[in-house]
């Protein structure tokens, strides 16, 4: 049984959603960009599963389910799109991919 | 039992770290799947054992090897001279100085919080499906169709095209 107070899980979670946010605010390669926002959704989905615990209600895991969902279609998406700035521009740069601006 | 959480925490946040880190795609995904593999643990100690599963099989089976697939076919090596020079380590202290404000408010918010129900049980996974087509059938339908268009979206995006520029952008 596990006895670690809630407040410590949820603080793993955040540690690992800021984690998430640091790697997207400082990377500039667009697979990375992408690895830190599957990190902040898992961390999410984290927190669903200790509220579960914490309520003793499935709800929570449903809502991962939905989450994971989600992420599937997110990466599926986000990938092929980053296939296609890749053929286009030949690199991931998210600086150097800035054609709009000029 | 608590542990085992702690040293699976550990471990993820540590993986998670080198993750963001790391300068080669390849190594920095394959701590990433080992951040996952970790978080599956925790899960299975916060007695979600479905729930671990579908992380191992879902996020780590098939999320990351879609990851590692595309990062091989593009290719990406050690190259970026400037994302070099982004990470030294001057360029992370602003974001993380901002994200560990934020972590502290999360702390001081955390620390009253009010706690009523003790003494968790084990929800069974017949339970989760039980409420997952009942109460949140219509839900299930719409992430039906967010998968259908992703899969649309998905082969439309990564079908080769021939390459086709705008007027204006064709002479640069």
């Amino acid at each position: 049984m596990l006895t670690v107070p809630v407040e410590t899980q949820i603080l793993f979670a955040g540690i690992l959603f800021f984690l998430g946010l640091i790697g997207l605010l400082v990377r500039r390669n667009l697979v990375f960009m992408l690895m830190s926002i599957e990190i902040m959704f898992n961390s999410a989905g984290l927190v669903f599963i200790i509220a579960a615990r914490h309520w003793n209600q499935p709800d929570g895991q449903v809502m991962f389910i939905f989450i994971l969902a989600v992420t599937a279609v997110e990466v599926a998406i986000g990938l092929a799109l980053i296939l296609q700035v890749y053929h286009h521009f030949k690199t991931l740069d998210v600086d150097k991919i800035n054609k709009l601006k000029d | 039992m608590d542990i085992f959480f702690y040293i699976s925490a550990g471990i993820a946040i540590i993986s998670t770290i080198m993750a963001i880190s790391g300068r080669n795609a390849i190594h920095s995904l394959l701590f990433l799947i080992l951040s996952l593999l970790a978080i599956s643990v925790v899960f299975y100690l916060l007695d979600a054992p479905f729930i671990a599963a579908l992380e191992v099989i879902i996020y780590a089976g098939a999320i990351m090897v879609l990851f590692i697939f595309v990062t091989m076919m593009l290719n990406i090596g050690l190259e970026h001279k400037q994302e070099k020079q982004w990470l030294n380590p001057s360029m992370w202290i602003i974001p993380s100085i901002l994200a560990a404000i934020l972590l502290g408010d999360l702390i001081l918010a955390l620390r009253n919080m009010p706690t009523a129900v003790a003494g968790a049980q084990l929800i069974q996974p017949k339970q989760v499906g039980i409420s997952l087509f009942s109460t949140y059938l219509l839900a299930v339908e719409i992430a039906a169709i967010l998968l259908m268009a992703g899969v649309i979206g998905a082969y439309h995006l990564g079908s080769q095209k021939k390459k086709v520029l705008h007027r204006f952008l064709e002479k640069k």
